[in-house]
């Protein structure tokens, strides 16, 4: 074969397999750019919208949409709009503080475990089996009652009851990893034990965390939503989704289903698109393979 | 790359019997299979024969396209193969056939042996589910007369104490036992055609000659055919009757098993006999080929070997040599065969240097 | 072998497991490796083989014995990361499968760099040289130094393990079964680069295997071993041409060759 005929082939094989092993698909296109709109309307929204979430005005309650409240007014008056669009930066913020602490403090101990082995990792495995038998709900309602409520604790607790759930998954993606000949060759060779985790079994197995980190997410959003909406988590008043979902709830009864309506479109549209993005991910993470 | 008619009667044996119509025959197979939004060539123009009763191998390297022949013939391709060409089993077109013919033909009549017997074995089932799971659904068999043949199969193969092994699960029994589970399934349907894939590779050699002791046994006891696909030409001279040479989904060369090592047909495989060290004797240097074997859709126009050959010349580049035959001997794809029949074992000077193979393969790993 | 030998093993034991459970891997074994020797270790599956290769390098800790290099003692395996480092100068090991022997997200020329950069204090222009050379003198061009292993075939990626192996200088590569995945063709080409690498860097070598023919081609000396034990031992040439044991002749005699009927073989003892 001549090498300009290989090299045009190796160049179009390439561009191929780019396409293919990088691709997400459709599904997963389109949730993540749903996701990026969000994330948008969390980041900008706030300086767009005109109103002030926190006004309220007990006269304009459950008012339609109109030309002032574009989606209406909630119970106590407050601009429905502002509301969501304030609403959607701790709804966002909260599980990727979670997932961000739970994920980097997972990863290093499966990490520490898988390469030291022996009893240290026998504790860890251990360890996290308990933590993740505790339903993170009831860890958090726990360390409100102990903390008093609010977000930090909510999430602080979140935060620890999700460590198990992306360590389990890293520990046994990075014993794999381990088993492999090319890391006994690294070790005979003398690199040191750190390096060969941080700069070898990690990028390897990354494309599954950052997968998994996705899916958690979601998980996290839910949670904590649910924490809100039952008074624990973010305290009133306060902008956010699941505590709208809270206050909607007597909007409800009243023949006014908007508030609680909206607020769980979001979550729910969210969550969707946080869990296609996350399984197409682990699809291609495990394509990459 | 224009497929050329084979100037040599399809697949016709050296030894052309005359004893009516082969069980197999395998005419201008061409093979494409969908992998990553395009179809790639895996197998060109294959042709040959098989007689009743006969062992016939196919040899050659990565990517020759060996495996997949044999798949074809067990219409175990992926959805969306492309298949080209004719593959007749007792007459009849095996392409067409649909439904209960097809069940019939994939169960009875033709059985296959794979290389990594645990990979094909459900680690959670025990072995004499495993053989009897057949014997029920495809014959009706009550369970106890089931577990009776499954226990007078294992004994056929050699295994001792065969009641306690059908209770026992895959990974209890080692790679060379588990191999023989595999045989004795294949054989328990009596089919007509073994196609063996490299069935004695992945086991230590004493196992290996053990298990083609009864290979061959089996063959001769049910007048099976067998199909044998290895990369060892050591190995199917021995124990085949015939030998099909492969190379970049093509076959390059026929002629008998036993032939193979003194005179070759073609540089590949003459190639393929000197490269193999001996175990009488030291070598100063091995003859060693540069490059690395090519799969069928890497091949570059002309003679697949070309780049590789130490005859070739402008002529092989050319165009697709055809396959052409040999005297009584055998066919061969070289052009050049006819003038160099005899003078390709002649000793070579070895490299001088270390062999540096070609720039980066651009394709995928050639497994 | 007049001077010292660089290797020595003396009744390297190991076991694994406990009471009931305990099954010995590898028994007593002794041999010796000289200074631009070449050793052959020939056995079939759960001879103890690779066990016994995994012992020297410092990756299983043997139950009994000694294993001396250049009459240090080198029997437990190495404690602290520098120990490993410093043995790493005298031992390396390429194994057999070229696919998960190599760091999939790992560039080759990187990779080589980076062992470089564990024992030898070299900068950036010093480093790129020495990675030329080692492609050189395995027979990868600057393409394939720069390219990931998915891109580069079976035979392709042994020569990076083999340049790997030799960028720490060793004085012994043990080579398990390096060859034995590799095609036929390339296999030939491997076998003359191991030759030609132990003219030029006069390393000796461990080699395992349990292909009879490749022993013959790379080995001066030989050892067979059998669950565990070794049966056999001497020169290639003796071994193969006129074994001893029965377990050693019934090796040679299931070699498929030329006129070679399976149910000759004599039957296992």
């Amino acid at each position: 074969m001549t090498t300009a005929a290989a090299d045009r082939r190796m160049i179009a094989r390439s561009a191929r397999r780019l396409r293919r092993s990088g691709s997400l698909g459709a599904s997963g296109q389109i949730a993540f750019g749903v996701l990026v709109v969000i994330v948008l309307l969390a980041v900008l929204g706030p300086f767009l919208v005109p109103a002030d979430p926190n006004a309220v005005s007990l006269s304009e309650a459950y008012q339609d949409p109109s030309g002032t409240h574009l989606l209406g007014t909630d119970g106590n008056g407050r601009d429905l709009l502002s509301r969501l669009v304030f609403g959607a930066q701790t709804a966002l913020l909260g599980p990727f503080l979670v997932v961000l602490v739970s994920t980097l403090l997972g990863t290093a101990l499966a990490l520490s475990a898988v390469w030291f082995g022996g009893w240290f990792d026998q504790v860890s495995v251990r360890v996290m089996d308990a933590v993740f038998a505790f339903p993170g709900l009831l860890l958090a309602i726990l360390a409100t009652a102990l903390f008093g409520a609010g977000l930090t604790a909510a999430i602080a607790a979140l935060s620890i009851a999700y460590i198990p759930y992306i360590g389990r998954i890293v520990r046994s993606a990075a014993l794999r990893e381990r088993n492999l000949p090319y890391v006994a060759a690294l070790r005979v060779q003398g690199v040191r034990g750190v390096m060969i985790s941080l700069r070898h079994i990690l990028p390897n197995i990354a494309g599954l965390i950052v997968a998994n980190a996705t899916l958690a997410f979601g998980f996290a959003l839910m949670d904590l939503a649910g924490l809100s909406f039952i008074g624990l988590g973010v305290q009133p008043p306060t902008a956010d989704w699941g505590a709208t979902v809270g206050t909607g709830m007597s909007g409800i009864l009243q023949g006014h289903p908007d508030e609680a309506l909206f607020a769980s479109a979001l979550i729910v549209i969210t969550v969707a698109a946080v869990n296609v993005l996350g399984d197409r991910l682990t699809e291609r993470s495990e394509a990459r393979a | 790359m224009i497929p050329t008619p084979t100037p040599s009667a399809a697949g016709a044996s050296p030894r052309a019997s005359g004893r009516g119509a082969p069980l197999l025959s395998v005419e201008g197979l061409t093979v494409k299979l969908p992998v990553a939004h395009e179809l790639r060539t895996v197998l060109r123009d294959v042709s040959f024969e098989l007689e009743e009763g006969k062992a016939l191998g196919l040899v050659g390297e990565s990517g020759s396209g060996k495996s997949m022949t044999v798949r074809t013939i067990g219409r175990l391709l992926p959805p969306g193969a492309d298949v080209a060409g004719h593959v007749r089993f007792d007459g009849k077109e095996v392409f067409d056939l649909r439904g209960e013919a097809l069940r019939k033909y994939r169960a009875g009549d033709v059985s296959m042996i794979f290389q990594d017997a645990r990979a094909h074995t459900n680690p959670v089932r025990r072995i004499g589910d495993f053989l009897t799971e057949a014997l029920r659904t495809n014959q009706k068999m009550p369970q106890k007369a089931a577990e009776a043949r499954a226990v007078a199969l294992l004994a056929e193969v050699g295994i001792h104490d065969p009641e306690r092994r059908l209770r026992q699960f895959p990974h209890e029994l080692s790679g060379g036992l588990l191999q023989r589970v595999m045989i004795a399934a294949s054989v328990a349907v009596r089919p007509r055609l073994i196609l063996a894939d490299e069935p004695t590779t992945a086991l230590d050699v004493t196992t290996q000659a053990e298990v083609m002791v009864i290979l061959k046994r089996m063959q001769a006891e049910y007048g099976m055919s067998m199909l044998f696909i290895t990369h060892d030409l050591e190995l199917a001279s021995a124990v085949c009757d015939d030998t099909v040479v492969f190379y970049a989904g093509q076959v390059v060369e026929r002629q008998s098993a036993s032939q193979l090592h003194h005179d070759p047909l073609h540089p590949y495989t003459a190639a393929l006999v000197q490269a193999r060290p001996e175990i009488g004797h030291r070598a100063e240097r091995l003859p060693a080929l540069p490059g690395h074997p090519t799969t069928a859709y890497e091949a570059p126009d002309g003679c697949a070997f070309a780049p590789r050959c130490l005859f070739a010349q402008e002529a092989c580049r050319a165009g697709v040599p055809p396959l052409l035959r040999i005297g009584d001997q055998g066919d061969s794809r070289c052009l050049r065969m006819p003038e160099l029949h005899g003078k390709l074992l002649a000793p070579t000077p070895p490299a001088a240097t270390v062999a540096v193979p070609p720039s980066v393969d651009p394709g995928e790993e050639t497994l | 072998m007049t001077t010292t030998p660089l290797l020595v093993v003396e009744h390297l034991t190991k076991r694994f497991g406990k009471g009931r459970q305990e099954a010995t891997a590898v028994a007593d074994v002794s041999f010796e490796l000289g200074e631009r020797g070449s050793l052959g270790i020939v056995g079939e599956s759960g001879s103890g083989k690779t066990t016994t290769a995994r012992m020297i390098i410092g990756l299983e800790q043997p139950s009994e014995g000694r294993i001396l290099f250049r009459g240090e003692d080198r029997t437990h395996p190495a404690r602290t990361v520098r120990e490993l480092r410093e043995r790493g100068r005298n031992i390396q090991i390429v194994f057999q499968d070229p696919y998960t022997s190599l760091d999939r997200r790992q560039r080759i020329g990187d990779c080589l760099a980076e062992v470089l950069g564990v024992h030898f204090r070299l900068d950036r222009e010093e480093t790129r040289k020495r990675v030329r050379e080692l492609g050189e003198l395995v027979g990868l061009d600057e393409r394939q130094l720069n390219a990931l292993p998915k891109v580069l075939s079976g035979g392709q990626r042994q020569r990076v393990a083999i340049a790997r192996a030799l960028a720490a200088e060793p004085e012994i590569l043990i080579l398990d079964e390096a060859v034995s995945a590799l095609d036929v063709s390339i296999q030939a080409q491997i076998l003359n680069l191991l030759s030609d690498i132990r003219e030029e860097r006069g390393v000796s070598y461990l080699f395992i295997s349990h292909d009879l023919a490749v022993i013959r081609q790379v080995c001066d000396d030989t050892i067979v071993m059998r669950h565990g034990a070794v049966v056999e031992h001497g020169t290639t040439a003796e071994v193969l041409d006129h074994p001893h044991h029965p377990y050693t002749r019934l090796l040679r005699d299931s070699v498929p060759r030329e006129g070679w009927d399976p149910s000759t073989v004599s039957a296992r003892s």
